[in-house]
Parts: structure tokens; sequence; C-alpha cells
């Protein structure tokens, strides 16, 4: 049992505390042993805090002993090491988002979610790889080094929170908080086999979260099963005062809607998202996994989201424009690079030119353009246009299904180096993940097979606020086919 | 779609970001393919839809007028290159 | 050929919240030390989100009211994307097309003429950090980045400098009423930015514009203008062509010098605020900061014509700061002589608030206590000279009319059996004038009235001493 404590599951380290079986700093230690021995080669983490994961462990277990003499239940996150995305901002924990611009800004505040999670007791293992400023969808884009899929390190984890995935698959922590602007936490999800929430917009907390594109960024968990994606969910989510965007909806106890029981649930499966190009091997583990969902009981039934293929040129002129904007506080004058220069203007030129890498620029030039004066109407004012269209055609879905299920990718985890050159087919990737963020949705990213012996996801897809629903599905398909279970032979 | 030279030199000041030749170069290149696939969107006409800039239902979130306290200004300012007494220092700002 | 000056203004106005716009940091940054009122938020700190401050956006509704505007029903926020190290976002947030308030007017009068100047929009934005410029470098504080700003953007309706001048009193004068603003524009509370260009008289085509920024005194907006006015004048006798730029007013030269061309304009890209859900304003809300609001100047100006009889000129002057007009009217309600109350409060105490350079706000007495002084006057106690010396001590000390009459020995001297004997002791001091008198000199008399006021130091009762001393003489010559 021991030797397996990084294989664990957040439910399962929980019990394994609440009935005294193992400590919080045998859990970390576990971890941090595993780091050690696979860090290496999966380069997951930007930032590992042992110290810090240790001290927070040690009172973990302090608390856990009053609980556990006073017969009190206590958070299941109490004394649990997870790891944050490095684009989620850490008081005092160095925050870079990958990017040179913000190489050594140490943020002087916590992220709501990260206060959330210190309150209910995590243990912080360290700050994990990815795009810079969550821009790409192979962590290929870290301005440090990119990270490698634990089930072939010559593969990309995918991404953009491609560290927290790949660290979440190998054991370097028992769950992790990515986020996702354009899938960025399901598809990397789908390619280390593991599983990926994205919650509805205004679900969780951006206050802290670097933003990308604000209107379509939210944070979500990465984790082993859905169990601890709905545990961590309950954790994360609810209103904030602090952001504007967060909405007041009651938040449920998530666990609770885990009921293996799809009878008469009604599955939507959209024409769309069976296009050309996609392989045959996810297509087969898709199709596998719908015929397995109908055996259970759900009542499946095709549908059309018409919209669907100009979802991606959609998606890259808003989050570019906003990313545009959002990207140009960093100037070298009140944190991050700086580099001096004769003149005031050439200093920012110089230091934004040498700070941000290739797709950052290109997308901040993309943003740029589409919001410029000619070409606003022609570029962002259509996107934005075309969002209604998209996110009506979600409405209209649901209201003849309760989820659709759909890949989360076209292809299984590709090459490292593969489409670093050509932008546009690296953004095609993003094509079944990109729908959801920008209708605001929320959706799942589950294990569902293997094609070439590699993961497949499957993506469970439900209404604004409705993931109870896909957490119910997903859980069903789960401990119906245990894909779940699958480690990579690190 | 193609953009021109002119224009993504104009963009990258715009922008405030330093391109190398070669990078202009690319850049061109790229923003040109990525363009052409974006045409695709007018095709379809949106004369009669209304932008969506957000997804939620929510209106009027405000805050109370209430002032509390700043952060301390070693803490703040921590991260700021160049300072001088209390003050964050930049080059002379010149038009 | 005659021009004529199409002028347009743009006023920014800091508003008296006790918050910033979208963060808790304290707005009140007068005075504090360099970056010591600044946050994660307002300093743009990556991650950071704005709350918007609901008092901001009721004193921009508030103002917009006041200024005949009609009020949006749905509004939102927009980033207004710039470089400049003032700007900790490399955005500012502001409105663009859907501003608070819009279509509205304000009215000045200008040579005894009522001028309309329409109010094209009133909108909400943030502050920027301000920069102190020496040799070689600048330094920024982040106190002022955040602070609530509103902006009041005028049609091209004013015709010359000093109808700009009115233009921005008048704002003043409404802003302070409202309590949105102290709208001090030596402390940058109130900056003015205004674009000018020339047409032939008669005309109603518009000339190419030019924009002055940094206009920060009143007297400066007219010089400011003048010079601008003139300088296009000339060129356009000249028969060259006025250039579309933006130009600074520079004090200490007295001339506007050039900031910026037309190939520098700006390209904003304005986007809706995606941090930032739209607001949308409900009449009920409007209604309720409608009856909010406090009488306004015009309005109390007709009021003080009709209640108090003052002349529209009065009543403009005594309702100009409505502290003034709120001091004169808690003192006709203690002394019902409103014109009388008029010339004391606009000669004496106008008076004094100019020499020190202070406002009413800060005046040391109450309306009480100035009562009590010209009821003092009233009653014969003190003459109007004692009183006018007796005002200037209670403007500098607060003290009481009555104490400082008391303390100082002030009071007319009005007790019979002492003026008798003052009285006997002028006439026996001077002999020769009191024989010139017996002897028919009937003049003399004034002679002997000043000798008495000059030996009572001014303090005896006018018309008691020249009473006693008739009968004193008229016994002195029936003898």
């Amino acid at each position: 049992m021991e030797s397996a404590l990084h294989h664990l599951s957040i439910y399962q380290a929980h019990k394994l505390l609440k009935e005294g079986q193992t400590t919080s700093v045998e859990l970390t230690e576990a971890v941090l042993r595993q780091i050690e021995k696979v860090e290496g080669l999966v380069k997951a983490y930007i930032t590992i805090t042992p110290e810090l994961a240790l001290k927070q462990a040690r009172l973990a277990d302090e608390k856990i002993l009053r609980h556990r003499k006073a017969g009190e239940s206590f958070s299941p996150l109490l004394g649990i090491p997870i790891s944050i995305k490095d684009i989620i901002c850490t008081e005092g924990i160095r925050t870079t988002c990958a990017s040179r611009i913000l190489e050594n800004f140490f943020p002087p505040y916590d992220a709501t979610v990260v206060e959330k999670l210190k309150e209910a007791g995590a243990v912080i293992v360290g700050k994990t790889n990815l795009d810079e400023f969550a821009m790409g969808s192979s962590t290929e884009n870290s301005a440090f080094f990119p990270t490698r899929n634990p089930w072939d390190l010559e593969r990309v984890p995918g991404g953009s929170s491609g560290g927290s995935a790949a660290a979440v698959a190998a054991g370097e922590c028992l769950g992790s908080l990515g986020t996702d602007t354009g899938g960025s936490v399901r598809q990397p999800a789908a390619f280390c086999g593991v599983t990926g929430l994205k919650p509805s917009y205004g679900r969780v907390s951006r206050y802290g979260l670097v933003a990308f594109a604000s209107s379509l960024d939210q944070i979500g968990p990465i984790t082993k099963d859905v169990t601890d994606a709905a545990l961590l969910l309950s954790v994360i989510a609810g209103h904030d005062p602090k952001d504007s965007t967060s909405v007041d909806y009651p938040v449920p106890d998530y666990l609770k809607a885990l009921v293996p029981e799809v009878k008469g649930v009604r599955v939507g499966v959209p024409k769309e998202y069976f296009i050309e190009g996609m392989e045959e091997g996810v297509e087969k583990a898709i199709r596998e996994a719908i015929d397995c969902l109908e055996e259970l009981g759900a009542e499946v039934v095709e549908i059309s989201l018409p919209h669907t293929k100009y979802a991606l040129p959609t998606y890259y002129l808003i989050a570019p424009a906003e990313a545009s904007a959002n990207l140009a506080r960093y100037d070298g004058v009140k944190y991050g690079l700086y580099i001096p220069a004769s003149e005031l203007w050439e200093e920012y030129r110089l230091t934004r030119g040498n700070g941000f890498g290739p797709e950052v620029k290109r997308r901040i030039m993309l943003g740029t353009y589409a919001l410029s004066a000619g070409y606003y109407d022609a570029y962002y004012l259509k996107a934005q246009k075309v969002r209604t269209l998209i996110k009506k055609d979600f409405d209209e879905a649901f209201e003849k299904v309760d989820v659709i299920v759909a890949p989360t990718s076209p292809t299984v985890a590709f090459k490292l180096g593969e489409k670093v050159e050509d932008p546009l087919k690296m953004y095609l990737s993003d094509v079944f993940t990109i729908p959801v963020n920008l209708a605001g949705i929320c959706a799942i990213s589950i294990p569902c097979g293997f094609s070439e012996g590699l993961p497949v996801g499957l993506q469970v897809m439900g209404p604004a606020f409705g993931e109870e629903k896909i957490l119910r599905v997903a859980y069903a398909y789960e401990q119906a086919t245990q894909w779940h279970l699958k480690r990579p032979p690190l | 779609m193609a953009i021109t030279r002119e224009e993504v030199e104009h963009i990258a000041e715009l922008a405030k970001l330093y391109l190398t030749e070669e990078e202009k170069e690319k850049m061109q290149r790229q923003l040109s393919a990525i363009l052409d696939y974006f045409a695709m969107l007018q095709e379809i006409d949106t004369s009669l839809i209304p932008p969506t800039a957000t997804v939620l239902p929510l209106r009027n979130v405000m805050r109370e007028d209430t002032p509390a306290p700043s952060f301390d200004r070693d803490k703040i300012l921590a991260n700021a290159p160049q300072k001088v007494e209390g003050y964050v220092k930049v080059k002379v700002v010149l038009e | 050929m005659e021009y004529e000056a199409v002028i347009g203004m743009e006023v920014h106005v800091q508003l008296l919240t006790k918050s910033k716009m979208f963060c808790s940091c304290s707005a009140e940054t007068f005075g504090a030390e360099p970056n010591t009122l600044v946050c994660p938020v307002c300093l743009g700190m990556p991650g950071t989100l704005p709350v918007i401050n609901r008092k901001a956006v009721e004193y921009t509704i508030m103002t917009g009211l006041a200024l005949n505007c009609q009020i949006a029903e749905f509004a939102k926020f927009d980033r207004k994307n710039y470089f400049y190290p003032d700007l900790p976002k490399g955005y500012q947030i502001s409105q663009y097309d859907l501003p608070l308030c819009f279509n509205g007017w304000l009215d000045i009068e200008v040579d005894g003429q009522i001028r309309r100047i329409r109010i094209r929009r009133v909108h909400l934005e943030e502050d920027t950090a301000k920069l102190f410029h020496f040799g070689d470098y600048t330094l920024i504080d982040f106190n002022r980045a955040g602070v609530p700003l509103m902006e009041i953007v005028s049609e091209p309706d004013i015709r010359s400098p000093e109808e700009a001048r009115q233009y921005l009193i008048k704002l003043r004068t409404i802003l302070r009423y409202l309590g949105v603003s102290t709208a001090d524009m030596e402390k940058g509370a109130m900056r003015c930015e205004a674009n000018v260009s020339l047409r032939p008289k008669g005309s109603s085509e518009l000339g190419t514009r030019v924009e002055i920024k940094n206009i920060n005194s009143f007297r400066f907006v007219k010089q400011a203008l003048e010079y601008e006015i003139e300088r296009q004048k000339r060129l356009l006798e000249q028969g060259k062509k006025v250039e579309q730029i933006t130009v600074g007013w520079d004090e200490e030269k007295g001339t506007t010098v050039i900031q910026r061309t037309k190939e520098y304009a700006h390209d904003y890209r304005y986007f809706p605020e995606p941090d930032l859900p739209p607001l949308v304003i409900s009449r009920e809300w409007v209604e309720r900061i409608k009856a909010s609001l406090p009488e306004l100047p015009d309005a109390k100006s007709e009021r003080f014509q009709s209640q108090y009889g003052l002349s529209p000129s009065e009543a403009r002057t005594i309702t100009v700061e409505k502290e003034a007009a709120d001091f004169f009217e808690a003192c006709v309600s203690l002394y019902p002589n409103p014109r009388k109350l008029f010339h004391w409060i606009t000669g004496e105490i106008f008076r004094l608030l100019g020499e020190t350079g202070s406002t009413f706000d800060s005046l040391k007495f109450s309306p009480e206590s100035f009562i009590k002084l010209i009821n003092l006057v009233d009653k014969g106690t003190i003459n109007q000279n004692t009183a006018k010396s007796i005002l200037r001590e209670m403007f500098s000390t607060g003290e009481d009319p009555e104490k400082i009459v008391e303390k100082k020995g002030l009071a007319l001297i009005a007790d019979e059996a002492a003026l008798i004997k003052v009285i006997e002791e002028v006439l026996e001091a001077n002999p020769d004038a009191l024989e010139r008198y017996l002897g028919g000199k009937e003049s003399t008399f004034g002679f002997f009235m000043g000798q008495v006021m000059k030996a009572t130091g001014g303090r005896a009762d006018p018309n008691l001493a020249s009473k006693l001393l008739r009968e004193k003489l008229a016994q002195l010559k029936n003898r």
C-alpha cells in the first residue's frame, strides 16, 4: 500500500487519513519521492515547494489528529498534496505563467481559489508547467521547457494545463488546478488519461487567475477520477465579491451528484463532432463509450450543433483580442522583466518583444489587428455575433437532451515538435473543446480507452451550471468501465 | 486576406512589440494564413444577430463605497524593477 | 473676414467617493505619501479584477440629472487601449458607446444673455497615476490610479473664451452643489480640455479642430483659448491651413505648445470590458436619485428672487456657492431682512473670504452669532464701524460678538451722567470756542461734538451725546 500512496485518488487518501492509516506527511513525502523519481522525465513542474508542502502537511496532521480525537469529519482536501497551474497567483510563491516576462514575479496575494484550498487545508506541492500565458495546446509554448506525456515521453501532454495533467497522471500530486479558456483543462486531461472538468463560466472565481481571455477563462480541477473532480469543484466553486463575473448561485455538494445511474438520461451526440480527419482509434473509442452509455440505460439522440465549424475562428478572434488588452500591463514598469534602452518606448518594445514567446506575440498581434480601426466590425464584432449563434446552438440542444457527448480531441497526444511550426494546425486540435467556452457551459473529459496505446478522452458537456448532470453521467460511465484506473508505465 | 508588411509593423507598434526582421516576415505569413482561414466567418449573415460580449445573465454587479486599508508599500512595489524613495521610476516620458 | 470660434469642452472631474472606482483603496489621495494607497487591483497586478463602486455610478447619474441629461437604461464599461506609464493595466476602463448619461444641457449667462450649452455625454472611468518629471527620468505615484473620474463632454456650442470660462464656473457650482466633487482645478480635481476651430461668421460648417490639453485654472482657460483663436485667425488670414493637432498650454510662456500631430492619432481599440457585467439602470433607481438631488443653483436663484426680493444678479451672486446661499437662508430665518443681510454677507463676509482666500465652509462663526452682531448695531450698542471690526475678529477667532464687545469695552457710552461729565470737561478745556458759541457762532457745535467723540474714543452714543450737549449749551446761554 505504502509504495503506491502517490497513486491514490484524493478521496481514497482522505479515507486513509480519516481512518488514521496514513498521515499527510507520509502522503506528501510519497508524492515528493515520486517527483524526485520521474520529474526529470516528465518535467511537469516549474516550481516545486517541498519545504512549504511538508510544513503544511505537518500542520494538516495536527488538525487531522484533533478532528479524529473529537470524532469530527473534516475537509476531504485536508492534508492532500495537490499542485496548481503556474498561472494562478500564490502569495510569496513565484508565479511565472511560463513566461520570461514574469520569470521572477512573486505575487503579493493569493488567488481566491488558492485561499479556498488553503482554508480546506490542502498541501501545495508546486506550480505546474503550461503553455505561456495558457496559449497553446501542447505545453511546448512554455518559455522554460516542454512537459512530456507520461504515457509516451516523446509526445506532448496536451495544453495548456499540460503540467497539471502530466503531474496527476504520473502521481506527482493527487490532484491539480488547471485553467480552461478553449480546452486547456480537458484536452491535456484526455491526452494524459486523467479527468478534467471545465466549470460553467462564472462558477469559479477568476480572481488571481492571470487573465488570458477574460470572457472565456475558467479554473477547473484535473484529477484521477470523477469523484475527485466533484470534490475539488465543491471546494473552489462559489461567488467571490472580488470577481464581478462569478455568480452567487448556491454551490451544491457535487459528491451527491455521483449516482452511477443514467437510466432515462438523454444523451445528445452532435453529428458535427464526427468529422473527417478524426483519428480512427479515437472515433472507435468514443462510439464504444456511447454504446456503453446506451447499455446503461441512457437514451442516445443524434443532435446538430450547426455552427460548430465556426467556433474555431470565432474563438481565435475573441480570445486574442481580449488577450491583447490583458497582456498590455507587462511593460517592465511595475513588475516583471525590464530591458533597459535609451528611451522609454524602446524599453517597452524590447521588454515585450523579448519577454513574450512567439505564440503569445502572434496572438497579441492577431488580437490587436482584430480590434484595430477599420477591422473591428469585420473581425471582432463579427466573432461576437457568431458567438451568439454558437451559444444558441447549445441552448436549443439542451432543450432536447440532458448532456452532449463527443470526443475531447480529434486525436490522441501528438509528438513533440509535430505542430510547433504550423499554428493553424495546432489551433485545430482545440476544435471540440472551444465551443464549450464560447457558450459558457460546462464539460468534463474522462478516459474512455486507448488508441495506439495512448489515452482517449470522452467529453461530456452540460448546460450552464449543469455540473451535476455531467458529473453523474461521467461517474456512471467511469464506474462501468474503470478506464480511470490505468496508470502510465513510468 | 493577406496582411501586408506595413500592417504587421503598424500592429506591432500599436502593441509595443519589438519584432526582428525574421519575425516580421514569419508573422506576415502566419497571420495571413490564419486570417484566410477565418474568412469562412463571412459566409454567415449576422446582420440581425446581436453580439455576445458576456454569456452571463448578470447585471449591476457593484460594491458599496467602503474603503479598506491598502497594501504595504514595500510589499506592493516589491516586484518593481526601478524604485526611488517610494516612487516607481521610469525613463522620462515623451509623447 | 470675421471669424467665429467654435469651442467644445471635455471636463474630467474626480468624484468624492471614499474608495476608488474599482477597488477598496481610499480615494482621498490628497497629501498621502506616494504609493501608500495602492493595492494589486489599482496597480494592475496580474490576475486582479475590477468591481464597480456603486456610489460613483450614482454620482455620475446625479450629475447627468443636474445637467438635464437622459440617463441610459443600459450602460457598460469598455477598455480603452493605449500604453503610458501612468496607466497600470495598459488600458483604461472607461465607457465608449453606451455612457451613463447623454443629451443634456447647461445654461450659462454671459453679458446678461443666457446661452444654452448642450451636453453630449457624461461618462465614468478611472483616473491614471500621477507622473513627476525630472530631467531624464519620471517618478510614478499610483495613489491616484483608479480614483473615479467622470468625463463631461459638451457639444461645440461655446463661442468665446469668456463663455468657456462661465461654462466651467457654472459646472463647478453644480458639482459642488451636488457634493460629487470638490471640482478644485488647482488641486486637479477638475481638469479641462478644449477643442477649438474657427469658421467664417454665419457659416455652419466646422473648421479643423485643435485640441488644447492641460488647462488647469479658470484664468488659463481664457488665456489659452484667446491665444489659440488668435493663432488660428492669423493662419487663416494668411491663407494658411489649420493643422489638426493637439497642443498643451504652457503657463510660463503663455503660449500653446504642440504635443501631438495627426499622424500620431491614437487607435484606442475600445471593446466591452469582459470583467464587468453591464449596468441596467431602472427608472426607479433614477427616480430615487432624482429625489435625493439638492436644490440646484438656478432654481435656488429664482426662489431667492421671489421669496426674498433679491434682484436676478443679487440672487446669482449669493447662490454661486451653496454654502453662501445656505448661510444667507439661515440668517434670514433669524432676521427677516434679506436685503440688509445680502449686503452684509456679500459686502463684509465676501471681502474677508476674498482677503484670506478661504471659503464659506471654513467660516468660524455661525449664522446665530452673525445675527447677534447685527442686533447689536440695531440696538445701538455698537455702531456700524465697530461692527465691522468685530466681524473681522469673529472671522479670525470665531468668538461671540457680545463677548468681544464686553471684553474690549466697545459698547457705546449711553450713560447720561458719564456723558455730561465728558461734555463739561470738553467745554472747560475750550473756553475760547465756548465764548464764540455763546456769542452766536452756532457752527462751533460740531467742533464740540467732535471733541466729545474724540474723548470717548468714538464710543459716545451720538444721538444721546448730541442731545446732552445741546441741553448743556442752552443752559449756559440762558444763564
